[in-house]
């Protein structure tokens, strides 16, 4: 059976049928607040069951117990504070109790019931979060950025954010754990990614899938940092991938609309409930998982599941794959006797270096036909 | 726990059998453990997730699987 949803019961606030008409109507009266795409996309990812088992925006009590214990307020474990921020003056006239309209784009959103505004502490929440106040960080940079209050309650999906690219990979919670049902899947590998692929991702997913029924490889879109590969050549990479060097029907492509935090440890834990959401069973969590730079250690992001035994998710830890030339393939550490002067390492850096130059990887590092999808757009990375 | 627990003010006392508070106290000698309450936290918080999961059963409506799955062979993935 595929898993349980974190916190025992996938959320479902996607208002249809008559309620969602009458709902449109009375979002014309209500205070309006305009939404970046980030922020709507998670309004749409709470309301789908993405982040169940939360109802909306976190208030503050929960927000206290994620920054500090890694837990909501009923001891579910929650890593990343899902907040909506505000200036003063876009809820001047707001009180706690009201109903307000979300929008995106000028059409309305959702609607927030809104059960407290509080104040926050940036630098405390950077510290918390990222383990870091330097605004080098691209987290803490962006965390700085953000408005005044937070303001906490659940919400109710009354409208959609569209992403033309995207929308055929587009799945939500109850529908992947009805795919994985309707395939046979009982065990389901999530994979987590904001790369295009080369043979140590696949090593590490091909390794994974030995043990389980299925993988799910789940990309992030939204928000990434300069020099990250854009959402559509990811895509278009692993269309690659799969159709020339997966069997059929054990793998799964869909894709996760949210920002990336480079939270290191604690998003690493987030991943893997996310996916649990989705009803995989297992997660790979990668060295370095939602790290950059040198802020969080190469295995940090496995020994923090070691703090949550009531996770209900498998995490899987698969070494660093490198090209060994004795062995004659893709091998790690721990099964490979042979010395470093036989060991080509996949350079990830390397990889984007020899893109961006226009030239193919070689085959040890990167598929040819991965590498031909990467290089038939123009511009392959964040600018 | 470092700073963990800061939200504070959130626990309460359940009494356990001296006995098995010694055996504890002597089982996580050297461990990561720094207490027999983080322990006793650890152990229990896996125990209740195991329970939880046993008792979980998925239900989707005829009406909700018969659209999702519609939905699904429109995208190619079934």
């Amino acid at each position: 059976m595929v898993s349980r949803p974190h916190g025992g019961r996938l959320v479902k606030r996607v208002v249809t049928g008559k309620r969602l008409e009458a709902l449109r109507e009375e979002a014309k009266e209500l205070p309006r607040i305009e939404l970046n795409y980030d922020l709507a996309v998670d309004v749409e990812n709470i309301a789908h069951g993405v982040f169940s088992p939360l109802e909306g925006f976190l208030v503050q009590e929960d927000y206290v117990h994620v920054l500090y214990d890694m837990r909501l307020s009923n001891d579910v474990p929650w890593t990343i504070p899902i907040v909506l921020d505000v200036d003063p003056e876009e809820i001047a006239g707001v009180r706690e109790g009201d109903d307000i309209v979300l929008v995106y784009n000028g059409e309305p959103l959702a609607i927030m019931k809104v059960e407290e505004i509080y104040g926050w502490d940036k630098k405390e929440h950077a510290k918390q979060v990222f383990k870091t106040t330097d605004t080098g960080h691209p987290g803490v940079a962006k965390t700085m950025q953000m408005k005044e209050l937070l303001i906490g309650g659940p919400i109710d999906l009354i409208g959609h954010v569209p992403s033309p690219s995207f929308e055929k990979y587009l799945l939500w919670p109850e529908e992947t754990r009805v795919l994985f049902r309707e395939k046979g899947w009982k065990t389901i590998v999530g994979f987590q990614t904001r790369n295009a692929p080369h043979r140590g991702h696949e090593y590490v997913q091909k390794a994974a899938l030995t043990f389980v029924d299925g993988l799910f490889v789940h990309p992030l879109v939204g928000w990434k940092k300069k020099g990250d590969f854009r959402d559509e050549v990811i895509l278009a990479a692993y269309e690659a991938l799969i159709k020339h060097y997966y069997p059929k029907d054990v793998v799964v492509l869909a894709v996760l609309r949210t920002a990336m935090r480079y939270a290191g440890p604690r998003e690493a834990i987030h991943h893997a409930i996310v996916r649990k959401n989705f009803g995989c069973t297992h997660f790979i969590v990668g060295r370095d998982h939602a790290g950059v730079g040198n802020y969080y250690g190469p295995y940090e992001a496995w020994e923090i599941f070691n703090e949550f035994p009531d996770l209900g998710i498998t995490p899987m830890f698969i070494r660093e794959a490198f090209y060994c030339k004795k062995c004659g393939g893709m091998v790690n550490a721990k099964i490979c006797p042979h010395s470093s002067e036989h060991r080509l390492r996949i350079s990830g850096t390397k990889i984007r270096e020899m893109l961006l130059k226009g030239e193919k990887p070689p085959e040890y590092m990167m598929r040819p036909e991965v590498a031909e999808a990467i290089l038939s757009f123009d511009k392959p990375f964040v600018e | 726990m470092g700073e963990r627990g800061k939200s504070k003010g959130k626990y309460t006392t359940v009494s356990i059998p001296i006995t098995l508070y010694n055996r504890i106290k002597e089982l996580i000698k050297d461990t990561g453990f720094t207490s027999v309450s983080q322990y006793v936290t650890y152990v229990l918080r896996e125990i209740v997730a195991a329970h939880e999961e046993a008792k979980y059963s998925e239900v989707f409506s005829e009406e909700d699987k018969k659209r999702i799955i519609e939905k699904l062979k429109k995208l190619g993935y079934l």
